[in-house]
């Protein structure tokens, strides 16, 4: 238990090992702690702002969506519309068809009726003149009588 | 188990345990254990005892606490400048991540405690706290192990606990003592000295009382200084007390062992359990050691 040169070798020694620790020990170890520390800080940073921009996203997300049904709903609606125009656009292009169609066949059998009448008419006439003419046993004077026949053709 | 002129009793064991490795020079005419007078100019030699060792006087070094104290000091020094080498911002793993967590802790501490802008009073703390722990882990090594194996090999002393020895712990506590003493200067200046001589009893500077205050001046100065001196003091010898107790209790125990084969098993158990118990001891010590050592450089830096 003496107290001899000891006492100062372990002083050397601990001024040694201090200097030692301030030089080579501390400063890099805390420095690699303390960029670690601002890495980690901005990664939770990061984080933080990448969640605020995932839901500002989503919100635009849901946002877009619902434009969309809302813009879809309308074609849809118009496109209906529309289909219905076009329907009844054709319902009454065909009816103005159908009449027309049926006013001409209707012409057309008026105007054969007519011509058959008219065909009937003048052979009525003829045959009228011709049976006249054998009742009578003489020739008629066509142009005598034609007024007279053609008015009884014009009663049919 | 006993160098030569101590008898192979329990006593002579407990006291071969307690004695250094010392080299120093023994004064001429001084006799030696083997009977041999010293000649005229002294000798350097090993002492053979304690004796010997006294004799010796201041001139002389305990080689081995300066040895284990050294060599632990390195071993500090190597695994800490490693993993400073390591150390990257990236992942740290396995001994970088114990190695910064101490880092880290001593940091916290010094931020706690000391709050003025010093470079190296954390530095300083790191060091003294994994220095004085290493210090203090020798002490759970088994007592007879490395001195018996020393002893085959020649070396009739060896003291493996150099936080046991008060010249290791006197002279941290010397050296934190005197950065105390360079920072009071350092940082406060002239107020070093009011401090030390205007407290704790405020001498009057006008009036007729005027003529005590040089006696109230000197009162302060001897209170002051006791209570300045007390710190490095009451800071060494509280760390060697708790480790030479520690020390004892485990050599004690050891010394059941020649008690007789009944006393196997129990001091077996007992040495266990007081090695367990000692862990804690050993590094509540050295955790002492750091904050005080912290606390008295804040000390120094503040002003009253």
């Amino acid at each position: 238990m003496n107290i001899n040169l000891t006492l100062f070798g372990q002083m050397f020694a601990f001024v040694i090992f201090v200097w030692l620790c301030m030089k080579y020990i501390w400063p890099p170890i805390l420095a690699a702690m303390a960029e670690r520390e601002k890495k980690i800080a901005d990664g939770l940073a990061a984080a933080d702002r990448a969640s605020q921009d995932l839901e500002l996203a989503q919100e635009k997300a849901v946002e877009r969506l619902k434009q969309a049904k809302e813009e879809a709903a309308g074609i849809i609606d118009s496109a209906n519309k529309r289909a219905n125009q076009l329907v009844e656009e054709a319902k009454d292009t065909a009816v103005v068809e159908a009449d027309r169609v049926k006013a001409a066949a209707q012409a057309e059998i008026e105007q054969e009726t007519n011509r058959a009448r008219e065909q009937l008419r003048s052979q009525v006439a003829a045959l009228a003149l011709a049976g006249a003419e054998k009742v009578l046993g003489a020739s008629i004077d066509e142009s005598a009588h034609r007024d007279l026949v053609e008015k009884l053709a014009s009663e049919l | 188990m006993a160098a030569e002129g101590e008898a192979l009793t329990v006593s002579g064991y407990i006291t071969h345990h307690l004695t250094n490795l010392t080299y120093g020079k023994l004064p001429a005419g001084f006799q030696r254990y083997d009977g041999s007078v010293v000649d005229e100019g002294g000798l350097w030699t090993f002492a053979h005892g304690g004796v010997e060792a006294s004799a010796m006087g201041f001139a002389a070094i305990h080689v081995d606490s300066m040895g284990w104290s050294i060599g632990l000091g390195i071993v500090f020094f190597l695994l800490f400048r490693n993993v400073a080498k390591k150390a990257r911002a990236g992942v740290p793993s396995g001994l970088v991540n114990v190695i910064e967590m101490i880092v880290e802790f001593v940091d916290n501490t010094v931020k706690d405690t000391f709050h003025g802008h010093n470079k190296l009073v954390a530095p300083l703390a790191l060091t003294v706290f994994v220095w004085v722990f290493l210090m203090n882990l020798m002490d759970l090594i088994p007592v007879d192990l490395f001195p018996e194996l020393l002893l085959a090999l020649g070396v009739p002393y060896q003291k493996i606990v150099p936080s046991t020895d008060p010249n290791i712990t006197m002279g941290m506590a010397i050296g934190v003592f005197v950065l105390m003493l360079f920072y009071s200067v350092k940082v406060k200046g002239f107020g070093f000295a009011k401090e030390l001589t205007l407290n704790p009893f405020k001498p009057p500077s006008k009036g007729p009382l005027i003529v005590i205050a040089p006696v109230l001046i000197a009162l302060n100065l001897f209170m002051e200084v006791v209570g300045l001196l007390a710190k490095p003091f009451s800071l060494g010898m509280r760390l060697f007390g708790n480790m030479y107790a520690g020390e004892m209790i485990f050599i004690l125990i050891a010394a059941l062992f020649s008690a007789g084969w009944l006393w196997l098993a129990p001091a077996g158990v007992m040495q266990l359990i007081w090695a367990g118990f000692h862990i804690l001891v050993i590094t509540l010590q050295a955790f002492i050691f750091m904050v005080l050592t912290i606390v008295y450089l804040s000390m120094a830096h503040e002003d009253h």
